[in-house]
């Protein structure tokens, strides 16, 4: 290569890296995406957050299209949303509500839903932990969208509001209605 | 604005790297714990701001630490611990990445350049050595050298 | 008032600055001896403006002004005085006044020391300086401003400073990091000025070495303090994590250090003059990247200011202007400045030559490392992040590091131009047989393991050592008797036997701790207590105590050292009244050749708490290493030639010819 070329090079990698650092600007660096997503949901077998009803696993919910709710009443922004779950829990007929809670805080998250409401249709405890792993929970309220065929299609970081509703989640339901 | 910079110093507080993570486990060897330690020093905590999950006093990081330990009392190994977790938290739980398609330059990348930079070193050497003469004073800059040089051992 | 006051003063120090890049250097292309004359006090207003602006702000926190934003948001009444005055930068926009105020620093400093500089050369130096200090007034006035002021809805008390920052690390850390970092500006415009003269000799070398030796000891010091803050602070007994904040300071120290080894190169021997002009740019534009990454937004860190990409954007553009024209200007240019000289195969040139390609490979993979995650996910898509973290850095590092070491003492024995591979047979067989055998006797006999590690650190460091020794034996061989012999050696080399004996103390120091630590995590009831080597903890109870604007749990821990009482151990957990923030403070006893360090971690009932303990046996040499290499900087900079030339070097400069001078040898 031409020696004058060469000298070139400096300047054009400096471009290059400019290139991905304003990449870089464009995008949150602490959003990191689910690896589930595409994937079949995981097998599991956990009880019900009402001893009565028995247990879940998975066969229980194949076919439906599912909204699961990983969430806990000492969760600030569960409480934001859990409106909202109340009312698409009415008007969205077709999809089944799961509600995932976690194991330290049973009697709480009981006593939450008895005056708040409950949205969801069925009400699973995370009695050793495992389900929260197997799906990659970093943290309360994270939400599953599952369609027929038991794939996981979203998950969603955080408290859930009209808007995100609206453009994350209802395109999906779309394509699978 | 100033709620934004609470939030953040509120957010950035519960995920701190931090003492939290002091726990006391009972290890079946000095092996396991070994183990333990590197394991959770090469996974990172996925909710905090670059901490590995031995550091993390994030739930999660707790979470995640019970697992291995778990594991490597099951008699896992290393490998399969390892693809546990990347399969549920994709291999952006990994400090050590993958070597993939992906990341071959990431990890051969260094060589590489090191290999350029001994063949600029030879191309270098031998440009220096073939026909380049010395630099040599023309008799004007001479005289001026020996006249700065008298003045300099005058003084 | 005064907070105005503060902004009315960045605002003339910015119109200053625009007239100083811009007057001196269109004096020097209309030879206008006026217009570049006036360089200088231009230079003295910018950094009288910065000061009282400084001033300003200091002032407002010290009173607790909580009208201005930036006060509201990093003090707190309760704060104590002395944190309230370095919450001055405590934050984005204060550290960034911080910064310029280094920068108009540094540009004034130049002015006061340069009387042997032609006035053509100054004057494009202190323009091209003008222009970075515009950029970044432009930068704050514009996109983060300290003053701006809450005036309609001024609260009654601030959201106090983050309580990590509370500490004496943030009283020294910073000021020194950016002492570095913007010190290596002072390189890298003179590297302009060399690449728009065309003329780059040994003069411009000898200018350049004092002024980039003093930004790399700065650098040096602010990043070990930032490390040792680290360490005692968050105090997982870590104390270097390859963070992209730690990155991104370690990167310019890289090139500094291999521009520091080119600029000998070219003052003693007029070649690697492009390399040198090419390291000094990068030096500097890897401290703006540095800047740019660490307030843009860009990566996740504890360390990372919180910033918008709004700002980071602003950055980019400055990024682009000042690297990408320079780095232009650099492919234009640098076949001007071509040397000539010839050396052969086995010269010191061609060792320190290799020296620079392994710090630039270095600095290369690591920011190869940093970066990737973010070119990864550009080319792959956001689906499958991946991390990059220590087990990649250390993996590429450390083994360039070890060749490093290896071509470090054979380099610093050999000559300039030609050394012959029997000369540096007999120079350094024995020294490399020492250092082997004793590298690898001596762990062996003290700790009575195999730990081939080891035996290559000691060994690599026994190199270095014996090697100056040896290189020391050598040079005062010929004369009268050793006093004689170490007084006739000039402050240049031993600036620089002092700085390689740093580096060996450092690769001990990191390598015996990373090793022989030994970290206990245990749940300790009061009157429990552990043994660790000679050392016996005793956990006495935690009691609580109230501090200025925290509460505290305190642990008392007695040490025990073979069997008598040796000292006490109080490791804290405040909780802070202002965020409510819950934060470790680890009590830690430093000694020369070991750390002690204990933590609360949480309680368990009835008095017992879960402990961490730790022995750390060595850890300060690291900071000590630290401290000898930048020692060793300034103490070359002190050597008389930088002083006696300056007399000839003026009447040079006053003739206006700049003479390539023969260079003797050290």
């Amino acid at each position: 290569m031409n020696r004058r070329l060469k000298l070139f090079i400096p300047v054009l990698i400096f471009l290059m890296m400019s290139g991905f650092l304003l990449f870089g600007l464009t995008r949150d660096p602490s959003v990191v995406p689910s690896a589930l997503v595409d994937h079949p949901f995981p097998q599991f077998s956990q009880p019900s957050l009402y001893p009565e009803q028995g247990g879940y696993s998975t066969e229980d919910f194949l076919g439906d299209i599912l909204l699961v709710n990983i969430w806990g009443s000492w969760c600030p922004p569960c409480h934001i949303e859990h409106p909202f779950f109340l009312e698409i829990s009415e008007t969205q007929s077709d999809i089944t509500f799961i509600g995932i809670s976690y194991d330290y805080s049973m009697v709480e998250d009981r006593l939450f839903l008895e005056e708040k409401g409950n949205p969801f249709d069925h009400n699973v405890v995370d009695l050793d932990g495992s389900l929260r792993i197997d799906l990659g929970v970093t943290g309360a309220p994270e939400t599953f969208l599952v369609d027929q065929n038991g794939m996981i299609l979203l998950r969603h970081i955080g408290a859930v509001d009209a808007t995100i509703w609206k453009e994350k989640f209802e395109p999906l339901l779309d394509q699978i209605r | 604005m100033m709620s934004r910079y609470l939030l953040i110093i509120a957010i950035s507080l519960v995920s701190l790297p931090g003492f939290a993570a002091i726990e006391e486990y009972a290890f079946g060897s000095d092996l396991d714990e070994e183990r333990f330690k590197k394991l959770t020093y090469e996974m990172r905590c996925p909710k905090c701001l670059n901490a590995p999950i031995a550091d993390s006093d994030a739930p999660i990081a707790a979470d995640l630490r019970a697992e291995v330990f778990n594991q490597i009392k099951e008699g896992r190994s290393n490998d399969e611990i390892i693809d546990f977790m990347s399969s549920r938290y994709g291999d952006f739980i990994l400090y050590r990445p993958r070597l993939t398609m992906g990341t071959f330059f990431l990890w051969f990348g260094p060589a590489l350049l090191l290999l350029a930079g001994l063949v600029t070193l030879r191309r270098m050497m031998v440009n220096s050595q073939s026909g380049q003469s010395e630099a040599v004073l023309s008799s004007a800059e001479q005289e001026t050298l020996q006249k700065l040089l008298n003045s300099d051992s005058d003084k | 008032m005064i907070p105005e006051l503060g902004n009315f003063t960045l605002v003339l120090a910015l119109s200053l600055a625009v007239l100083l890049s811009v007057v001196p250097m269109a004096g020097v292309y209309r030879n206008n001896e006026l217009m570049m004359r006036l360089s200088r006090p231009l230079c003295s207003g910018v950094w009288v403006f910065m000061v009282i602006s400084f001033g300003c702000l200091a002032y407002a926190f010290l009173n607790d002004d909580f009208s201005v934003a930036y006060v509201a948001r990093n003090s707190n009444t309760l704060l104590p005085e002395h944190y309230k005055f370095t919450a001055v930068w405590g934050g984005h926009e204060g550290s960034l006044l911080l910064w310029v105020l280094m920068v108009a620093s540094w540009t004034y400093a130049v002015s006061l020391f340069s009387r042997s500089l032609p006035l053509d050369i100054l004057a494009r130096v202190l323009s091209v300086m003008g222009i970075i200090s515009v950029c970044f007034l432009l930068f704050m006035l514009f996109t983060s401003n300290p003053f701006d002021r809450l005036l309609l809805n001024t609260p009654a008390e601030g959201t106090d400073l983050n309580p990590l920052l509370q500490d004496f690390g943030l009283i020294v850390h910073p000021p020194f990091l950016y002492m570095g970092y913007v010190g290596f500006s002072v390189a890298y415009a003179f590297a302009i000025t060399a690449l728009l003269t065309g003329k780059l000799d040994a003069a411009w070398a000898r200018w350049t070495r004092p002024w980039t030796n003093a930004a790399w000891a700065f650098l040096s010091i602010g990043i070990a303090l930032g490390s040792w803050w680290a360490y005692y602070e968050l105090g997982w007994g870590g104390w270097w994590f390859w963070d992209p904040v730690e990155n991104v300071a370690f990167m310019p120290w890289l090139v500094g250090t291999a521009l520091i080894h080119s600029l000998a190169v070219t003052e003693k021997r007029g070649v690697f003059k492009s390399w040198t002009v090419l390291l000094a740019i990068a030096a500097f534009s890897l401290s703006l990247l540095g800047t740019f990454i660490v307030r843009s937004g860009l990566i996740t860190s504890v360390h990372a200011f919180a910033v918008d990409p709004e700002r980071g954007l602003v950055l980019l553009t400055i990024l682009l202007l000042v690297i990408g024209a320079s780095l232009f200007l650099y492919a234009l240019r640098a076949p001007v400045v071509k040397g000539s000289a010839s050396y052969t195969v086995t010269s010191r040139e061609v060792f320190l030559l290799i020296n620079n390609i392994l710090l630039v490979v270095a600095t290369a993979g690591i920011l190869l490392g940093t970066l990737y995650p973010l070119i990864h996910e550009a080319i792959n898509g956001e689906a499958n992040m991946v991390s990059v973290g220590p087990p990649y850095f250390n993996t590429i590092f450390l083994p360039l590091m070890g060749v490093l070491v290896l071509f470090l003492t054979v380099g610093s024995i050999s000559r300039w131009k030609k050394t012959s591979l029997s000369y540096l047979k007999q120079q350094l067989a024995k020294v490399a047989i020492a250092s082997i055998a004793l590298g690898i006797l001596l762990p062996l006999v003290i700790t009575r393991e195999v730990n081939i590690p080891i035996f290559i650190a000691v060994s690599l460091a026994l190199w270095i050592v014996f090697g100056i020794l040896r290189d020391i034996q050598v040079k005062t061989a010929n004369k009268g008797n050793i006093f004689q012999g170490l007084f006739s050696l000039s402050l240049s080399y031993y600036g620089m036997q002092i700085a390689h004996l740093g580096m060996a103390v450092i690769i001990l120091g990191i390598c015996l701790t990373s090793h022989y630590s030994v970290e206990e995590d245990v749940r300790m009831a009061p009157g429990d207590s552990i043994d660790i080597g000679s050392y016996q903890f005793i956990f006495e109870g935690v009691t609580r105590q109230p501090g200025p604007n925290y509460d505290a749990d305190r642990g008392e821990i007695t040490v025990l050292k073979n069997g008598d009482p040796y000292l006490t151990l109080r490791p804290e957990k405040r909780s802070y009244f202002a965020t409510g923030a819950v934060q470790t403070e680890a009590d830690i006893d430093v000694g020369f050749f070991r750390d002690l360090f204990a933590a609360l971690g949480d309680p368990r009932g009835d008095g017992a708490w879960v402990l961490r303990i730790h022995f750390k046996p060595f850890v300060f040499w690291i900071w000590f290493g630290a401290f000898l290499m930048a020692g060793g900087g300034i103490t070359a900079i002190l050597d008389k030639r930088y002083r006696v030339r300056d007399k000839a070097n003026s009447r040079i400069a006053d003739s206006g010819k700049t003479a390539d001078l023969v260079m003797e040898s050290v």
